[in-house]
């Protein structure tokens, strides 16, 4: 059992109880929704009378239902409008404050919540969306939970857990130009697999990570739940602590300093004790793309597609799955290989710095005429950012569709999406069959800056040639 | 607790579906999470790989009338991986499922089964592929799965099936549904909120 870990420590100082079947209570500090998973649970507090425990502990957006291209009420799609009215309503009856469009600080949920100071170290972070895991990116241990778990959060603050064990995954040397944290976290997927997780929490340590911004650290933990750990984290340290200086919902002055403190030893100990470990080197690290229908399946881009015979028994069915839905061959390589679509964005790269990688290598080039590239910010605070650095202007420039911010093609929740087996080089975190939008649509996941590349040159490239 | 909540033993016939990390878009793509209700989920479950793009049933086992009125599934390694959504549980439960036998589930995918009262059990590899071949060769037959014994029996074959003991009783005992078990410790949440620094603002 692991022991001295971050993830212990937050742990133990949020049980309140062990419950008659040996699961922990766990107080959650903080509770984020969103209009898609929560309508059922307010339904049900409502039916029954009940009152939320802590109203100022959850915080609402809209996000996954939201259009990108005009978002002026009522949207065009009355089921969206529907869903966003019950958030409306419900927040309001509730007390929850609700960042919509016209607070200007509206966007996925994943990206306001460290926006906004919301998300800080030390918090058991809960919402009803799987990549909550981003949150722990800040030291936190924040994870996904369902609808009927979201009730029990908005009821009595609190959830019923098992204890996870933590495997602390090292990931040692220098990133190389053109390698990104989607790399880094496409990479470990790819070594232990999208089931590889199950049952524990990462621990993401080493040089890669501590030379992180918060916002690679942010995609690097998105993606945990990938290779099938619900929780990610990160220990915080000064660069944790400088991103959070002067948010919104941060701790101010002296409170701010008594944080650092608090925080600074919430940190693994040197002594802290793990029930697994695994140690990478930067040394291979290629720009990363999937081939396939899940996370694991992906190759560094100079590889060739693996060969059949290379899977174990078991994943050998699967690629064959993949290999036929996905229309490549094993032995192909991916570089020249046309793509149709190109999406930016998502709560994994919707980031100011997403966009920065994204727009440098688009200014190189225009978005080649078969190509739909579409460029969607991760919130009303980063759209706004973006422009007033002139990415939008590049990305505009080159061709590119700039919209609102959103969910957009991430998940096919709203007008966003593939038409028929187009191939989209994508930001976003999932490359499940029909993730997109069409039922045989195929997605390629990659890093901002090689769906970039993939727009001016229509087809998959690597990077590295333009950058560096 | 109620007596009408336990579920120790199910009882029916069984609709398998093979395939390992089936993620929760292909058990309900989301543009069926746009209604703010669960009440029609289980029209949509497996929608896309059971219908063309006319809404012709193809060759799935959901469609096939031997396996019709199943009320246990049997499915592979890593079942449910991806997204949050209880509406992939909620699909499968209203879709007339009452238990599912599988390889291994996702985390997040478990935990939804459990908190809506259908069980998620795990048998061997071996085992479920022994449980699939039953099927195929006796689709009108019963399996039994037992929680009190941790078994599944089918013709002449008897199989163990792992459970973790925290998910196993509170199926036993009807408390699958932690809400009142959660709301009857606030006293003690207040407490422990009160500890944290940041609920007070680092004061």
């Amino acid at each position: 059992m692991s022991k001295n870990t971050l993830y212990d420590k937050v742990w133990d100082s949020h049980k309140v109880t062990t419950l008659p079947n040996g699961q922990d209570q766990l107080f959650i500090g903080l509770h984020l929704i969103h209009e898609v998973t929560t309508p059922q649970a307010f339904a049900s507090l409502k039916e029954r009378g009940a009152r939320m425990a802590f109203p100022h502990r959850t915080f609402a957006t809209i996000d996954h239902i939201i259009p990108t291209l005009s978002q002026q009420r009522p949207f065009q799609d009355n089921q969206a409008e529907l869903m966003t009215e019950a958030l409306e309503n419900n927040v309001k009856q509730f007390g929850i404050p609700f960042f919509d469009t016209s607070t200007n600080k509206q966007g996925i949920v994943h990206v306001i919540g460290p926006e906004l100071g919301l998300t800080q170290p030390g918090m058991t972070i809960a919402c009803g969306d799987s990549h909550t895991s981003t949150h722990g990116a800040f030291g936190s241990l924040a994870f996904g939970i369902g609808t009927t778990e979201v009730g029990q959060v908005l009821e009595t603050q609190s959830l019923a857990l098992n204890r996870l064990k933590v495997r602390r995954i090292q990931f040692n040397g220098l990133l190389a130009p053109g390698t990104y944290a989607k790399d880094v976290i496409l990479k470990i997927i790819h070594i232990l697999g999208v089931k590889g997780g199950i049952g524990f929490a990462y621990e993401f340590g080493g040089d890669v990570f501590d030379a992180m911004s918060m916002e690679e650290r942010m995609t690097v933990c998105n993606m945990s739940i990938e290779g099938g750990a619900r929780i990610g984290y990160i220990n915080p340290d000064d660069i944790t602590f400088n991103y959070l200086k002067d948010k919104e919902y941060a701790p101010k002055g002296e409170a701010f300093k008594v944080a650092v403190k608090h925080w600074k030893s919430l940190a693994s100990g040197l002594d802290a004790r793990y029930d697994d470990g695994l140690t990478l080197h930067t040394q291979d690290l290629q720009p990363m793309v999937t081939w396939g229908v899940n996370p694991g399946q992906s190759v560094g881009v100079t590889q060739m597609l693996p060969e059949l015979d290379s899977f174990s028994k078991e994943d050998k069915k699967t690629a064959e799955e993949a290999y036929a839905y996905m229309k490549f061959n094993p032995g192909m390589s991916l570089v020249g290989h046309p793509i149709d679509v190109v999406f930016i964005g998502s709560c994994t790269n919707s980031r100011l710095s997403d966009l920065r990688e994204a727009a440098t290598v688009m200014a190189k080039g225009k978005v080649a005429p078969h190509v739909k590239a579409i460029v969607v910010p991760g919130s009303q605070q980063i759209k706004k950012q973006a422009e007033a650095e002139g990415l939008a202007d590049i990305f505009k420039a080159a061709g590119a569709e700039w919209r609102e911010a959103g969910c957009s093609m991430c998940l096919a929740m709203n007008p966003d999406k593939l038409i028929g087996d187009q191939l989209c080089a994508s930001t976003s975190n999932r490359n499940f069959m029909g993730r997109q939008g069409s039922p045989t649509g195929r997605t390629l996941l990659m890093s901002p800056a090689m769906a970039a590349f993939a727009a001016i040159q229509g087809e998959i490239g690597d990077v590295r040639e333009v950058i560096g | 607790m109620s007596t009408t909540l336990k579920r120790h033993f199910f009882s029916g016939t069984a609709v398998p579906i093979e395939g390992d990390d089936l993620d929760t878009d292909r058990i309900i793509p989301a543009r069926f999470l746009k209604e703010i209700t669960f009440e029609n989920m289980g029209n949509y479950l497996f929608h896309d790989v059971r219908f063309d793009s006319q809404g012709k049933p193809g060759t799935h086992p959901l469609n096939d009338p031997a396996f019709k009125d199943a009320s246990l599934m049997v499915v592979g390694n890593n079942f449910g991986c991806g997204s949050s959504r209880e509406h992939a549980p909620q699909a499968i439960m209203r879709y007339g499922i009452q238990a599912i036998i599988g390889e291994s589930f996702a985390e997040i995918f478990a935990g939804n089964c459990k908190a809506i009262g259908m069980p998620a059990v795990s048998a061997t590899p071996h085992d479920i592929r022994l449980l699939y071949q039953y099927i195929y060769d006796n689709p009108r037959k019963k399996i039994d799965l037992n929680l009190t014994t941790k078994t599944v029996h089918f013709g002449d074959h008897t199989i163990a099936i792992d459970l973790p003991e925290s998910r196993r009783s509170v199926f036993l005992e009807g408390t699958w549904n932690a809400l009142e078990l959660l709301k009857s410790n606030e006293k003690r949440v207040q407490e422990t909120a009160k500890k944290l620094p940041y609920m007070t603002g680092f004061a």
